[in-house]
């Protein structure tokens, strides 16, 4: 008797989860199916006083791809892909080794560099914006994708925090043992540490790949009115400017579904790293 | 190295080798045949005092001065007319300046590191053993010194792309590099406090700009924390709830918004809210509303719209982590607590949220910080709009962050934009000063040395 009234109850509140759940999946999606169906969309403009598309049509992709006059999606879309892959392998190599010293090693300035770094991330990101377009200019690197991988990369020093939480769970009796049989920090650190390391690697990897396609702001400013050397962010934020809206907004949304697909199968395949790599530190600690 | 004392010492107990070090740099090494190492310190030397001799000590002089000839056009009278006169930049001035301090700080590491390099040498032959060949030092960079090795290029790229660029900006604040003083046309100059003063007290529609904006910034920060917090919690115990089934599924859904770029999924939202959006549209053809809902037009509701998008982004982090902390927590806990007669509420108020509180109270500080400067919500979605006609150039949803940034690329007032920033900077410090002493990760972090 008891136990058929709990199952009752049981079932009666997994059914309301279950209806909160679609209702939030529906609200979740609902977006992303909006813009996949106006990058389908036959008739031109932004906005229409209907919801489904009276046509639809795949010229709004063809267009994006193969009109190159003004705008030049493919151009955009392999700088993006350069600058991401090599910020992507500097910002690894860089926040890697930094997590890992001071994780492993004990030197003098290390508490004094965490707590300088941990000051630094205080400042607001753009109040610097002005300034590093100064310095990029004084070496002569603005408008070119070089001075983009430098200012993705450069700061990437100071974002060691999750990397480094996950060294600290990796056991030190193994560095130990390692080192009686005569292995200097280098060879540990490449040898034991890093092939421990693949979800924390491919989690800092990952986020480094994925921010210049979604950074609209600086590179906006480096790159100036040079639509030649745009990435696939600031290019598809042009279009949806006043001016632009109404004749690119299709092509606006079949550019943002190009780019989001990828990239959003990449983060779902990649997503059990990625929870690894942010409660890694903390939940195994 | 450990043993190698400080200047002091190395004045007392250095011999002549090592003095010499002090007037030229490598020479304790040279003299005991590490020349390698010897002749780099001398090149470090050398190379800097060619920079200060031909460009530095302008630059300093510059750096105070901030250049003094205006650009214009000036009566020359051996060729009859006016010439144009190109003048100095003042942020060229600036650049050169900041940069020769740097060096000159880097040059100070160099010299000290040459000083100690010679007396450790010297201890070394004193006790008879053998000065350490360049090829020892080398190794050692793979080993007890791999730090520095790993360290280098890292320290290279903050100083250049995060600390040179700060310390301009912080000097820029006691500037007046505004629209009206403009490099190369103008000159700008140090002017003490000024800015301070003006937005906290003097200048009544600055400070009539930035406190209302704190408030707001203030109040968006705590909700836009909560909120997520609290629901994303509430989401992951749904999801992780005994016998819901297709737990990857809802939580791949709702991880779509953090894989899809923040510019894409904020600006098709901003189109959707718009007046003649699809959800406007949506609620009028389905006869619910006979007019548009002001979503991102009427100052409160764009105020609470913003909030509520905020929670689509916000909910799945908050999700991911909790979710992890849900499936690392032992059952026998549940089951003690269950024989002990304790009923779902109980558990989760002495079992769960305890578990959750620990690992995510550190979160919760970044997530607050990060909010306070929460740019793309904002930007993307309302831009700061709807306007504001007693503010300066900022809207009523504008965070003092999306104000800083409207300053620095639409109105060029660097120097107010730059106080702000500075502004923010100390309330952030401070907010995290509180909360980091308060958090056991904190405390926690040397138990792993």
């Amino acid at each position: 008797m008891k136990t058929a009234s709990i199952k009752r109850r049981r079932r009666i509140s997994n059914t309301l989860a279950y209806i909160v759940l679609i209702v939030l999946s529906v609200v979740w999606v609902f977006p992303i199916f909006w813009v996949v169906l106006i990058s389908f969309r036959g008739e031109s403009g932004s906005f229409t006083d209907y919801f489904i598309p009276k046509s639809f049509t795949l010229d709004n992709y063809i267009n994006l791809l193969t009109d190159t006059s003004i705008f030049s999606y493919p151009t955009w879309f392999f700088n993006t892909l350069i600058v991401s892959v090599c910020a992507c392998l500097l910002t690894t190599l860089i926040t890697l080794s930094v997590a890992y010293v001071l994780s492993r090693m004990r030197f003098k300035l290390r508490r004094l560099y965490m707590n300088i770094a941990l000051v630094l991330g205080m400042f607001p990101a753009f109040m610097s914006m002005i300034a590093v377009y100064y310095v990029l200019k004084t070496i002569g690197l603005t408008q070119s994708l070089t001075a983009l991988v430098l200012v993705y990369s450069g700061a990437a020093g100071l974002s060691f925090y999750v990397a480094k939480g996950f060294f600290d769970t990796i056991p030190r009796s193994l560095d130990e043992a390692a080192r009686i049989d005569g292995a200097t920090n280098f060879q540990i650190f490449y040898k034991i540490t890093l092939p421990l390391s693949k979800p924390i690697i491919v989690y800092t990897a990952m986020t480094a790949f994925m921010a210049p396609w979604a950074d609209f702001i600086f590179a906006r400013v480096i790159m100036g009115d040079n639509y030649e050397k745009y990435t696939v962010a600031v290019g598809l934020y042009t279009m949806l400017s006043r001016e632009l809206i109404d004749q690119y907004f299709t092509q606006f949304a079949a550019g943002a579904v190009l780019i989001a697909v990828p990239i959003t199968l990449l983060f779902i395949i990649l997503q059990r790293f990625y929870v690894e790599g942010i409660t890694g530190g903390a939940v195994k600690g | 190295m450990k043993s190698t004392g400080n200047i002091y010492t190395i004045c007392k107990d250095g011999d002549f080798k090592t003095r010499l070090s002090f007037l030229i740099m490598g020479a304790g090494n040279l003299l005991r045949r590490q020349y390698i190492k010897g002749l780099l310190f001398l090149a470090a030397e050398a190379a800097y005092l060619f920079y200060m001799i031909s460009f530095g000590w302008s630059g300093l002089y510059d750096l105070v001065t901030l250049g003094t000839v205006q650009q214009g056009s000036v009566y020359d009278p051996s060729v009859g007319f006016n010439v144009t006169v190109t003048g100095d930049n003042s942020m060229l001035c600036m650049i050169y300046g900041v940069l020769t301090l740097l060096l000159t700080a880097c040059f100070l590491v160099i010299y000290y590191v040459n000083l100690k390099s010679a007396f450790y040498t010297q201890r070394l032959v004193e006790a008879g053993g053998r000065a350490p060949s360049f090829t020892d030092d080398l190794k050692q960079l793979l080993d007890q010194k791999f730090h520095m090795t790993m360290m280098t290029v890292p320290l290279l790229g903050i100083g250049a792309f995060t600390v040179l660029p700060l310390i301009f900006m912080i000097l820029i604040a006691f500037t007046n590099y505004d629209r009206s003083h403009q490099p190369p046309g103008n000159l700008f100059d140090w002017v003490g406090l000024q800015n301070f003063r003006s937005m906290l007290w003097e200048n009544d529609l600055l400070s009539g700009t930035f406190f209302p904006v704190l408030v707001w910034t203030l109040i968006w920060a705590v909700a836009a924390t909560v909120s997520c917090y609290l629901l994303g919690i509430a989401v992951a115990l749904l999801i992780n709830k005994q016998g819901i089934r297709f737990k990857p599924l809802w939580r791949t859904i709702l991880v779509l918004t953090i894989a899809i770029p923040q510019f894409i999924s904020l600006l098709v939202m901003r189109n959707m809210l718009n007046r003649f959006g699809p959800i406007n549209t949506l609620l009028q053809n389905a006869g619910l509303i006979d007019s548009a809902l002001p979503f991102l037009t009427d100052v409160t509701w764009a105020r609470v719209t913003v909030i509520v998008v905020n929670l689509w982004i916000g909910i799945p982090y908050t999700m991911l982590m909790t979710s992890g902390i849900l499936m690392n927590i032992p059952t026998d806990l549940y089951e003690a607590a269950r024989i002990d007669g304790a009923g779902p509420f109980k558990m989760f108020v002495k079992i769960t949220m305890p578990q959750i509180w620990f690992v995510t109270a550190p979160f919760m500080i970044t997530q607050f910080i990060g909010n306070i400067n929460n740019f793309n919500v904002i930007y993307l979605l309302t831009g700061g709009e709807p306007l504001a006609t007693d503010y300066y150039v900022a809207g009523k949803t504008d965070l003092l962050v999306t104000w800083l940034y409207k300053l620095t690329a639409d109105e060029k007032d660097y120097n107010l934009a730059s106080t702000i920033g500075i502004l923010v900077f100390i309330i952030s410090i401070v907010f995290s000063l509180i909360a980091y002493r308060r958090t056991s990760a904190y405390k926690k972090e040397e138990q792993f040395a």
